[in-house]
């Protein structure tokens, strides 16, 4: 079992992907780097951290972009935001059978500040054009960069989500909660704490990710394979918001005053709450399958 | 320039706009025309309930007004900065009122932003960058995040950010920077009214902001790789 989370970005679209259908769109050999790292001595990579093309998902055609963590945690730049909104629109022109985003990313690049985060907020508006003309979006995340800050929002504005129960999705990393309002609010050193808060378990719990998987790449393709096969409505409705704000306002009412994941997952009607972090995946899913929450 | 005397001299026809909670809602008048209005203020920061408030206030506008015009008026530090906002998925939250908004443009609502005072981050991100045209006053702040704080995540001594920011739009705080990136359309100066009728009177065109940030010199590659990406190109375009 190949694990996921280890795995560079790369390597990800290799195995995920059918083998040898990833097809790059400005690849590393076109030399489009960051204009903005070099004047703070920051090294700069000839992808500047993300991957972006087709491929071919058993069979079906896919558009796909993956980012590498390795690269300054996967965050969004000037020029990596452009590669998203790039494939995104030529997406829309070409019409795959749907949109692949390995997410792992700690969300706007701080050394590119204001032009990173105009680019989120267009690889958002991208996410939703593509979604517009009736091409489902599927994250993936699994990678130990998580998927954080503009880029968790993205990750919500998709069709699904897939996550292992290592992968974290949220908005503000726990370091920012704990430099802001003291380590009394969030200990940014208790790791369980932060799977618990942050980690693909609570998230599915919550149904704000559709599916749980182990970390294996092989998990995931079959995951990602399976959301796309199930994705209906894919264009955003009146109905379908008025309904996530309706489920969003009952999450809060239920749960607003919760101090604790463990608290919540107990008030899901969770008898042993403390043995969830010990699942394996599979169990886990089957196990919490009477009480998750579903959020679409 | 608060919230009060901003509404009275957008709207000087009549507005009705209530404050709860900070966050901003009600109606102004426009011509023979209601402009719906939600925003926050006291530069308050989003937690799941602002967003909730303000997204129901854009649904019932779809629901219960097609077409009405929305002006959203922005003023938050960001994010609210809590592990409870965390654990209930503060994302999820955001998304959603990013998609409330994207539904009203979708369904032929216009929609207007205007950055009255500050605009920080992830606060930014669902409301004024996801309008049609996001404008701003000239004396507002618009940011990522305080210098002080992107030199400890960054390593970037201060000093070097500080000297960066004086002729560099990326790091530096304010409307012009972003007016020269392409993620504010204008800053408006002297008659709001006048401004805000012409704003409401142009057709929204998709987003063209990466074009606007390549004409204007302060977005030299984004528009390029957009393009060669579209075009199927692997070199940009001089």
């Amino acid at each position: 079992m190949r694990s996921y989370l280890e795995a560079t970005a790369r390597e990800r679209l290799q195995r995920l992907l059918d083998p040898g259908s990833f097809q790059e769109f400005l690849p590393p050999s076109s030399r489009v780097v960051s204009p903005h790292l070099g004047q703070l001595n920051a090294p700069v990579a000839f992808d500047d951290g993300v991957a972006v093309g087709r491929a071919l998902l058993a069979g079906r055609p896919v558009f796909v972009a993956a980012q590498e963590g390795g690269f300054m945690g996967g965050a969004v730049g000037e020029v990596h935001g452009a590669k998203l909104v790039g494939m995104l629109r030529r997406a829309i022109n070409e019409q795959p059978d749907a949109v692949l985003l390995l997410l792992e990313t700690g969300g706007v690049r701080l050394h590119e500040a204001n032009a990173g985060l105009i680019a989120v907020s267009e690889v958002m508006r991208a996410v939703l054009d593509v979604r517009a003309a009736g091409i489902p979006v599927i994250a993936v995340i699994g990678g130990s960069n998580g998927c954080f800050g503009g880029m968790g929002i993205v990750a919500r504005c998709t069709n699904a989500i897939v996550m292992s129960e290592e992968a974290r999705l949220a908005m503000s990393g726990p370091e920012v909660i704990e430099t802001a309002s003291g380590v009394e609010e969030f200990d940014a050193r208790d790791r369980a704490l932060v799977w618990r808060t942050t980690g693909g378990k609570h998230r599915y719990l919550l149904g704000d990710c559709q599916a749980l998987v182990a970390d294996s790449v092989a998990a995931f393709r079959a995951a990602a394979l399976d959301q796309v096969d199930r994705a209906t409505a894919v264009p955003l409705t009146l109905d379908a918001l008025e309904q996530e704000q309706a489920l969003l306002t009952a999450r809060l009412d239920r749960f607003g005053h919760v101090r604790e994941p463990m608290e919540l997952w107990r008030a899901l009607g969770m008898d042993h709450p403390e043995a969830l972090p010990l699942l394996e995946a599979d169990a886990f899913v089957e196990h919490v399958a009477a009480v998750r929450l579903g959020a679409r | 320039m608060n919230w009060q005397t901003l509404t009275a001299a957008l709207f000087p026809q009549g507005c009705d706009v209530r404050e709860e909670h900070q966050v901003l809602t009600g109606g102004g008048t426009v011509g023979s025309d209601t402009v719906a209005v939600v925003g926050t203020t006291g530069h308050v920061p989003i937690g799941v309930e602002t967003a909730l408030a303000q997204a129901r206030f854009i649904l019932e506008t779809v629901r219960g007004h097609p077409g009405r015009p929305i002006l959203i008026l922005v003023d938050t530090q960001g994010q609210r900065l809590r592990h409870r906002d965390e654990m209930l998925g503060i994302n999820s939250y955001m998304a959603h009122l990013g998609k409330c908004v994207e539904l009203a443009r979708r369904r032929g609502h216009r929609i207007v932003a205007l950055v009255y005072d500050q605009a920080l981050s992830g606060g930014f991100i669902t409301s004024g960058l996801m309008a049609d045209a996001c404008y701003a006053l000239p004396d507002a702040t618009i940011r990522v995040m305080g210098l002080p704080a992107m030199a400890r995540i960054t390593k970037v001594p201060e000093e070097r950010l500080t000297e960066l920011a004086l002729d560099n739009p990326v790091f530096a705080p304010g409307p012009e920077n972003y007016l020269r990136m392409g993620g504010i359309e204008a800053i408006w100066r002297g008659d709001l009214a006048a401004a805000l009728v012409a704003a409401l009177a142009l057709d929204s065109n998709g987003d063209a902001r990466s074009a606007l940030g390549l004409a204007r010199g302060g977005r030299g590659l984004a528009q390029r790789v957009i393009a060669a990406i579209v075009a199927g190109d692997d070199v940009l375009a001089p």
